[in-house]
């Protein structure tokens, strides 16, 4: 049972950890090239807040350059670390906070070594491009800036190795272009495109993308819930579910498929783009367990997904899963490199709570307690609508954490509709939609992924 | 008790750009709004093997149409041909009257709501500009379903989350 008071608490250090990184993407705003007196203090801040440490010196070498006029690629990286190693700080005390109110224990992370290496070549053109966009600043942001990354980012899409780089490079290249010129814009996403830049600029640096170290393992994997993922070129589908592997409680893991799509492949088409892995989105739409075999477990509770290694099990309603055994389940332990609050998304069972819609929110009240809903996280790529949401008497989802507030991402609802209890899930149409309206739309959209691969076929190969 | 909704700009999630709407593709595979104009590749009716690459420029409006090969349309003279009228509609689809015709910055009231409103309240003038750079543009566009899918984390993706199914508008 979840603490719900604990999630009304602020944690110790956060706010001012926080007020540390707006100075950094202040200084974003109106470009590295343009610093005032005010943001120059603000960069020699955060590069204080590091004087004990051992990155100490670097930050301060970096920001008294920076401040003094010479931006390099060099010390605006030393810098994005710098504000990622805050943020890490922060994902690190609010998971611990919410680990605390979940009753969760959690596995450590053992430095292992990683495999892999990338072609470092290809990365000084992402440098670049974000080195001269940090110069520039949002606000100076035009056409012929945001066009320069359309080589870049083919370039790294070639080498799957780099494919996360190119994965970022272009949602967050989509946006600016959405804005330009962002001079005219009233307002920009000041804290969200400086998470994006300062994540790309560290993606970038040679040795950064490394697959972490994981083992075969073989056990009964129960499917809780999926989080979708979507930007106009990719998706993603995060399946987070129990795996029951030998002797001891069930560990919490993830299964995470993602593929390229345009923009104009939206709503229950993008099942389609991952129709690679039939097992695992049968078991979504199914409500079934998987049974693996010699499928690989990496440290950070990841499965590396090979759908020949699943093989349909039982059925298993994921509400009894999580009542069953979410409470004793172990969580995996989040690698340094990719703590980011963003990244907080833990598997709960929510019952016993009133909700209160209002406009577009929605709150739930958890023994007098207010919980934010996350309406927006609601994909349409499933059947899963506020409406549900707000009719709900229990919910599994994902707790997550943004701008100083706890959220919860439903991925699973039962509710009462027209005095019939019925159970949604955001997964329940992997397998194509099973509501005639949304099949009739779907197939519909459906035709979009045969026009442009007919177009390709047509074009692509002369 | 927790504070009123954060602010936009604090927020690592904050939505930026509402995702696009479906529409059909036969007859306009390819819209979008990049490098200054609304440009896109528009199938022809007779030839299959054909497309014609279309574009408005913002700001002056001018327009252009040609084949992939660089051959100009036919039914383009002072005024926009058949084919940007099919670009501007879809576009529209797509997008919505209001991004569009602030990407392209048109004067607009509130009575705009069709291509065809927009398009009336331009007046710009036909103006060649290649269509080598929109249509590799919508080739890099098409490649995107020939890549390879993957199944290792991507992590950067908790900043991009699928949306849609709300009807509480956009932040902007």
């Amino acid at each position: 049972m979840i603490a719900a008071q604990r999630l009304t608490q602020e944690v110790g250090g956060v706010a001012q950890t926080l007020d540390l990184v707006s100075g950094f993407d202040e200084a974003l705003v109106h470009g590295f090239g343009r610093l005032g007196e005010q943001r120059q203090a603000a960069l020699s801040a955060l590069a204080g807040a590091f004087a004990a440490t051992p990155l100490g010196d670097r930050l301060a070498e970096a920001s008294g350059k920076v401040a003094a006029g010479s931006v390099s690629e060099d010390h605006l990286a030393v810098l994005a670390g710098g504000r990622s190693a805050l943020l890490g700080a922060v994902h690190d005390a609010l998971l611990s906070h919410l680990d605390e109110a979940l009753g969760r224990s959690r596995m450590p992370w053992e430095v292992r070594a990683a495999a892999g290496s990338e072609a470092a070549n290809l990365l000084a053109g992402a440098r670049a491009w974000l080195t001269e966009l940090a110069i520039t600043g949002w606000r100076g942001v035009d056409h012929d800036l945001v066009s320069a990354a359309g080589q870049v980012i083919e370039t790294l899409l070639a080498e799957p190795e780099l494919r996360r780089l190119a994965v970022l490079l272009d949602g967050f290249a989509g946006e600016l272009r959405a804005c330009c010129p962002v001079a005219a814009q009233p307002q920009v996403p000041v804290r969200r495109w400086a998470d994006l830049w300062s994540r790309a600029m560290l993606l970038a640096q040679p040795g950064f993308l490394r697959t972490a170290s994981g083992g075969p393992i073989s056990g009964r994997f129960l499917p809780l819930g999926v989080d979708v993922h979507e930007h106009p070129t990719a998706v993603q589908a995060q399946v987070h579910g129990l795996l029951e592997a030998g002797p001891g409680a069930p560990r919490l893991v993830r299964a995470s498929v993602s593929a390229g799509k345009v923009d104009t492949i939206t709503g229950p088409a993008v099942w389609r783009l991952l129709r690679g892995h039939p097992a695992l989105l049968a078991a979504l739409a199914e409500h079934r367990s998987l049974d693996l075999t010699g499928m690989t477990l990496l440290d950070s509770g990841d499965l590396l997904w090979e759908d020949t290694r699943a093989a349909a099990g039982e059925p298993a309603d994921p509400f009894a899963t999580a009542r069953v055994q979410l409470a004793a389940a172990v969580a995996a332990p989040v690698p340094p490199l990719d703590r980011h609050p963003v990244r907080i998304a833990e598997p709960v069972l929510l019952e016993g709570y009133t909700t209160a819609a209002e406009g577009g929110a929605c709150t739930l009240a958890l023994g007098g307690h207010p919980l934010a809903v996350d309406v927006e996280r609601l994909p349409s790529c499933g059947p899963l609508t506020p409406e549900l949401v707000a009719g709900s008497s229990a919910m599994l989802g994902l707790l997550r954490w943004d701008a100083g507030r706890w959220l919860v991402q439903p991925l699973a609802v039962q509710a009462t509709v027209k005095r019939k209890p019925i159970t949604v899930h955001t997964g329940d149409w992997a397998m194509g939609p099973t509501d005639p309206k949304a099949a009739k739309a779907e197939a519909a959209a459906g035709d979009a992924v045969a026009v442009l691969r007919e177009r390709a076929g047509r074009l692509l190969r002369r | 008790m927790q504070a009123a909704e954060p602010a936009w700009e604090v927020r690592s999630s904050a939505r930026v750009v509402p995702p696009a709407r479906p529409r059909k593709l036969a007859k306009v595979p390819f819209v979008e709004l990049a490098d200054g104009r609304l440009q896109g590749v528009v199938s022809s009716g007779s030839d299959i093997e054909r497309v014609y690459v279309s574009s408005f420029s913002a700001g002056d409006h001018s327009f252009s149409c040609s084949t992939n090969n660089n051959r100009p349309c036919g039914g383009l003279g002072g005024y926009p041909c058949k084919h940007l009228h099919s670009l501007m509609d879809e576009a529209v689809v797509q997008y919505g009257a209001d991004r569009v015709a602030r990407y392209l910055r048109v004067e607009v009231d509130d009575e705009v709501s069709s291509g065809a409103d927009l398009l009336r309240r331009m007046s710009g003038a036909a103006e060649r500009t290649p269509a080598a750079t929109v249509f590799s543009r919508f080739l890099g566009h098409l490649a995107y379903l020939e890549q390879p899918g993957s199944h290792e984390p991507v992590t950067e993706l908790h900043w991009f989350p699928a949306t849609g199914s709300t009807s509480s508008g956009v932040a902007r």
